[in-house]
């Protein structure tokens, strides 16, 4: 067995392994098994969606290839390459397999092909465009289709009468306007492939699109109709069959029509209802189109008519009922499937024409069909174009006309039809499958490629992509109004008489129905228009990385000029006097005697407008905000908190965006917390020695990214158990904490929480900056308080720590803070802890009593009793700060050590 | 043909009426509805006239387009004046664009003038510039009942802020012009049957 299936993994081709595998299967499975296999091939039983997969794999990756070299997409348009790519494919399957083996089978093609590819134009299909042109297209699908059919076929048999076809060709008028009506639709696929890359302008794209799209219905019934009376027999054709057959064009194509749109209606009414099941709603709208195309398949209704309706009506119920990521999701996949089943039809189409044992060559025939098809295609285009412009507001001038005849391409809907005859009953099918598939290619390849420089040559009017602006938006609605008001007046019922009435009885009733009361705001056009434009902005405002704003619209509490509180207060001095050793305590001093409402005004100020990165750096290199490698930082930040603004300002995008108040704030003071912690008591530790080290040590933490700090902070808690550890613990998890929320962080606003004066802020000024100012003033303050200062140092310190301990400490330093110092500011419950039921934070009595550890959590528990003497001494120090001083400096040194 | 115009309406000269349209198959239809809204046959319309027509009361800007027929307070329009607001609606042709005589005054289906139609709809007091509230007015006209004031007044302030250049907070006609310049007006204000 496994040698058997050897030859499967060395062929790069899965359709040559096929080939093997089952001559080789029925023996081995023959044979009673010889006992428990140890390894077994089961290459049947995955076969058929192994293959699929592997096509679309080789098709996808062929893609891949493709776009590898820009000028190659560029000049010849993908479906070439991929028709092209199918027949050498085809070739070496052929070549290795000695009969081909591959080929697109209608039922394959009909059932789970066509269908995406429909789905993607109709449900994205500009559909006031669409309507603006309907009479056009609709002209072109039905009268264009049945005229190109009729005069093909008609010429073709008039061909053969001229003995211009060999006469082993057998076929009647009518198998010849059987071949005429499969060989004259303009083709979806191959009209979207093309015509995407080339860009003409949209009413000339929508034209030829809408026709190949609508044309279906007529194709199918003249198809049937054609097949249905060369089965019959011509003679036995009777005048009711005509009739028959003309009525049917309004069934399938009305009862077509009829169908997708019941089933729009079922899917934006199913949409309405899944609130609560967002995930499925994607599912949803594949899954009812598809329902609707195998209905109207059922039925022998036009089944491409269907789904276009189904994807044209549902979409503004739906895009209006599911949630934003099911949008995107829908876009996605439908592009996705739709890009996928295109790719695989052109390969298919490529390799099936390698097949000669099915097609039979007449020159005659073939050279025929090609003029045929191209010139009454311009005739028609050119004869319908003149009718129409005597309606058209804007005329298609003859440019449009030469580009709509050269762009009716045939495609994989003509080849499956072709497969689909039965060759008893049409004798010539071989002669015709060689003739679709040279018009096929013909059409694809030649006419796709030299369509774009075509359109060049012409100067067509090509697709112009301007942004939309409210204005536009606004007088476009109004002029719509306009004119239908002016059609009242005039008292012609036209097309924006029609429109508007529509549109009345939409906003009356079918949109009340169908969409969900929410969404129904949203969907207001002009709304839609102010909210994208937001987003864009707010994109943009991403590109530029906020230096727009952060020159213009910003209070930085840096600038002098802007705030005089800021001038004056302890931290200015602290940044003018930069990271020197200049500061000295009288300056401390009266900050703190002097400017305590200064100061507790400048925390709020900084509170909503200082930048992290901008502050830490500072603090190390005054007045130099920026530096290169905070820079990303920083823009982040401070686009961040523009948005803040911007987002405040318009409020009405709240249903849309959850604002996030509370939480980002906490992770912020937490870490500063930590910095402000490990700075000063680093510092501390080794008064003056060891000074410069220490400095450096800060500084990195400072300007260290986010994530860089975290692991670092992690990496300490490893290394170390002392001191220290619980400080990096406490960052941690406040850290994460923000990292849950923080996702949103773009929209809290600034004002909503006004950091509360506290009375820690009323009493040192230092505290106002939640630690963070202290941090500074601590870390360069050491530099040149006298030792015997430092005991009113270390109060600053413990308070500092204060901020993140519980109120509820015993600790006597702990008595000059009133017992809720900071907390009230603090909405995260880990402050908190004491009070904290979970287990994680249980402490050791003699650690919950030393109130700063309380932020050490679940750290192991050995090591907690390790520091349990520590703390002991900690508290000591609190209760006499001079004394224990130096011991209780030395453990967080230890610690604080990176 | 002048003298189809003039015999079709007996009180005034047509000549110039029938100038502003393309053809009198078009002064006929208009002339065949004029006398139809025209109740009382009194050889003018009233506000009331225009205002029993059902559909234009259901659009938002009906009344205002109502006001466009009877500007500088007038009560009644006679038919020329008639066709005189009709003919904004004209479509372009191409061929009377390159054969127009440069000292005639521009047509009334010309660029500019279905742009200050459109223009003096939204400005009301006719100062010549949008001002933000009328901007709010015709949105709040435009955008319906489920945004809330707060929101409609955001969108104000965007559209405003978006097309005024000057930065006086209203638009002139001008920067309206500006705001619209990609726009195909001749096409989007144009009705076909008044060709």
């Amino acid at each position: 067995m496994l040698l058997a299936s050897l030859p499967l993994l060395g062929l790069p081709l899965a359709g040559a392994a096929t080939t093997e595998a089952p001559t080789q299967e029925p023996g081995s499975s023959g044979e009673p098994p010889p006992g428990l296999a140890l390894f077994r091939w089961q290459w049947h039983e995955v076969e058929a969606p192994y293959l699929v997969a592997l096509w679309i794999l080789v098709a996808s990756l062929a893609k891949i290839v493709f776009h590898l070299s820009r000028k190659v997409t560029s000049l010849v348009p993908e479906s070439c390459l991929l028709i092209l790519l199918g027949l050498v494919l085809g070739g070496i399957v052929l070549a290795v397999a000695k009969k081909a083996e591959y080929q697109l089978e209608p039922g394959t093609f009909f059932l789970f092909l066509l269908p995406p590819i429909v789905l993607d134009s109709g449900y994205f299909m500009p559909s006031r465009l669409f309507f603006d042109n309907l009479g056009a297209i609709l002209t072109y699908a039905v009268v264009g289709t049945l005229w190109n059919a009729f005069t093909t076929g008609a010429a073709l048999w008039g061909l053969q009468q001229a003995g211009l076809v060999a006469p082993r060709v057998q076929a009647s008028l009518l198998d010849f306007l059987l071949f005429g009506s499969l060989i004259s639709a303009v083709d979806p696929v191959a009209v979207l492939a093309v015509f995407e890359e080339v860009h003409v302008n949209d009413t000339l794209f929508i034209i030829v699109f809408g026709e190949s799209l609508l044309n279906d219905a007529v194709t199918v019934v003249l198809y049937k109709v054609c097949n249905s009376f060369v089965e019959m027999g011509s003679a036995n054709v009777q005048a009711a069959d005509y009739l028959k057959g003309v009525a049917s064009l309004f069934v399938v194509s009305l009862g077509g029509a009829a169908v997708g749109l019941v089933f729009a209606f079922l899917l934006a009414l199913t949409t309405r209802f899944t609130k609560r099941v967002r995930i499925i709603e994607p599912l949803l709208v594949f899954l009812l189109a598809y329902a609707a195309y195998l209905t109207a398949e059922m039925a022998s209704l036009s089944a491409i008519l269907a789904v276009t309706m189904c994807g044209l009506g549902c979409k503004k119920y739906v895009e209006a009922n599911i949630s934003h990521k099911s949008r995107t999701a829908v876009k996605y996949t439908m592009k996705t499937l739709a890009s996928c089943a295109e790719t695989v039809i052109f390969m298919l189409l490529g390799i099936s024409a390698v097949d000669s044992s099915k097609w039979a060559w007449d020159s005659g025939l073939v050279l025929g069909t090609l003029f045929f098809i191209l010139f009454f295609r311009a005739l028609g285009v050119v004869l319908q174009t003149w009718v129409l412009n005597q309606f058209r507001l804007v005329p298609l001038d003859k440019i449009d006309q030469v580009v709509m005849s050269y762009g009716g391409l045939r495609g994989a809907v003509a080849f499956a039809l072709v497969i689909l005859l039965d060759r008893t009953k049409v004798p010539a099918k071989d002669y015709f499958v060689a003739t679709t598939i040279v018009v096929v290619f013909f059409t694809v390849i030649v006419q796709g490629l030299t369509i774009k420089p075509l359109v060049k040559w012409l100067k067509v009017k090509r697709s112009e992509h301007h942004k939309p602006t409210l204005n536009q938006e606004l007088h476009e609605h109004t002029f719509d109004h306009i004119l239908a008001a002016v059609e009242d007046v005039v008292g012609h019922h036209g097309y924006h008489y029609w429109r508007d009435r529509w549109e009345q009885f939409d906003k009356k009733y079918l949109s009340q129905l169908l969409m969900r009361r929410s969404a129904y705001r949203i969907r207001d056009q002009i709304w839609d228009v102010y909210y994208r434009l937001n987003i864009r902005d707010a994109i943009s405002f991403v590109d530029q990385g906020g230096h727009v704003l952060s020159s213009t619209g910003l209070t930085l509490p840096s600038m002098p000029s802007r705030n005089s509180v800021a001038e004056t207060s302890v931290t200015n001095l602290l940044r003018e006097s930069g990271s020197g050793a200049c500061l000295d305590l009288q300056v401390i001093d009266t900050v703190r005697s002097v400017r305590d409402r200064e100061d507790a005004a400048m925390h709020h100020l900084l509170c909503g407008g200082l930048y992290k990165p901008r502050r830490r750096y500072k603090a190390s290199c005054s007045r130099h905000f920026i530096s290169e490698d905070a820079q990303e930082r920083q823009d982040k930040e401070i686009f961040q908190q523009n948005m803040k603004r911007r987002l405040e300002s318009f409020k009405s995008t709240k249903h849309n965006i959850c604002f996030n108040k509370s939480k980002p704030r906490p992770r912020k003071t937490g870490r500063k917390k930590k910095d402000g912690l490990a700075n000063t008591e680093a510092t501390n530790g080794k008064p003056l020695r060891d000074l410069g080290f220490q400095d450096t040590a800060a500084v990195i933490l400072t300007v260290e990214s986010e994530e860089e700090e975290e692991s670092d902070s992690s990496e300490t808690e490893k290394e170390d158990d002392e001191g220290i550890i619980f400080v990096a613990r406490a960052t941690s998890e406040v850290l994460q904490e923000g990292k849950v929320s923080g996702s949103l962080e773009v929209c809290p606003s600034p004002r909503i929480i006004p950091p509360s004066p506290t009375c820690a802020e009323k009493e040192l000024p230092w505290k106002s900056g939640q630690g963070d100012l202290a941090v500074y003033v601590s870390s360069e303050t050491t530099k040149i308080v006298p030792v015997d200062m430092q005991a009113g140092w270390n109060q600053s310190i413990s308070s500092l720590e204060s901020l993140a301990s519980p109120p509820c400490t015993q600790a006597p330093t702990m008595s000059r803070l009133p017992p809720c110092p900071l907390a009230a500011e603090e909405p995260q419950p880990p402050f908190d802890l004491p009070y904290d039921p979970r287990p994680s934070f249980a402490f050791p009595p003699s650690l919950a009593k030393a109130g700063r550890s309380r932020s050490e959590s679940s750290a192991d528990i050995p090591q907690q009793q390790e520091l349990q003497p520590l703390m002991g001494h900690e508290d000591r120090t609190h209760l006499s700060p001079r004394t224990a001083n130096s011991h209780w400096c030395i453990q967080f040194n230890k610690g604080g050590r990176l | 043909d002048p003298k189809r115009c003039s015999c079709v309406y007996f009180e005034v000269d047509l000549n110039p009426t029938c100038r502003l349209l393309g053809g009198s198959a078009s002064l006929l239809r208009l002339y065949h509805r004029f006398r139809a809204l025209d109740r009382n046959k009194k050889g003018y319309l009233s506000r009331v006239d225009l205002q029993q027509i059902g559909a234009l009361a259901v659009n938002p800007l009906g009344e205002r387009i109502i006001d466009s027929f009877f500007p500088d307070g007038n009560l009644r329009v006679d038919f020329p004046g008639f066709v005189r607001v009709l003919a904004h609606f004209r479509p372009v042709d191409d061929d009377d664009s390159g054969m127009r005589d440069p000292k005639q005054p521009e047509p009334l289906n010309s660029r500019m003038n279905k742009l200050r139609f459109v223009f003096q709809l939204y400005d009301l007091d006719r100062d010549g510039k949008i001002s933000r509230h009328e901007m709010l007015q015709v949105l709040r006209l435009m955008v319906g009942v489920q945004v809330t004031e707060e929101q409609l007044e955001s969108i104000t302030d965007r559209t405003v802020q978006e097309a005024d250049e000057d930065g006086d907070g209203a638009v002139s006609f001008l920067e309206f012009t500006k705001s619209l310049e990609k726009m195909d007006i001749e096409q989007k204000m144009s009705i076909r049957i008044l060709k």
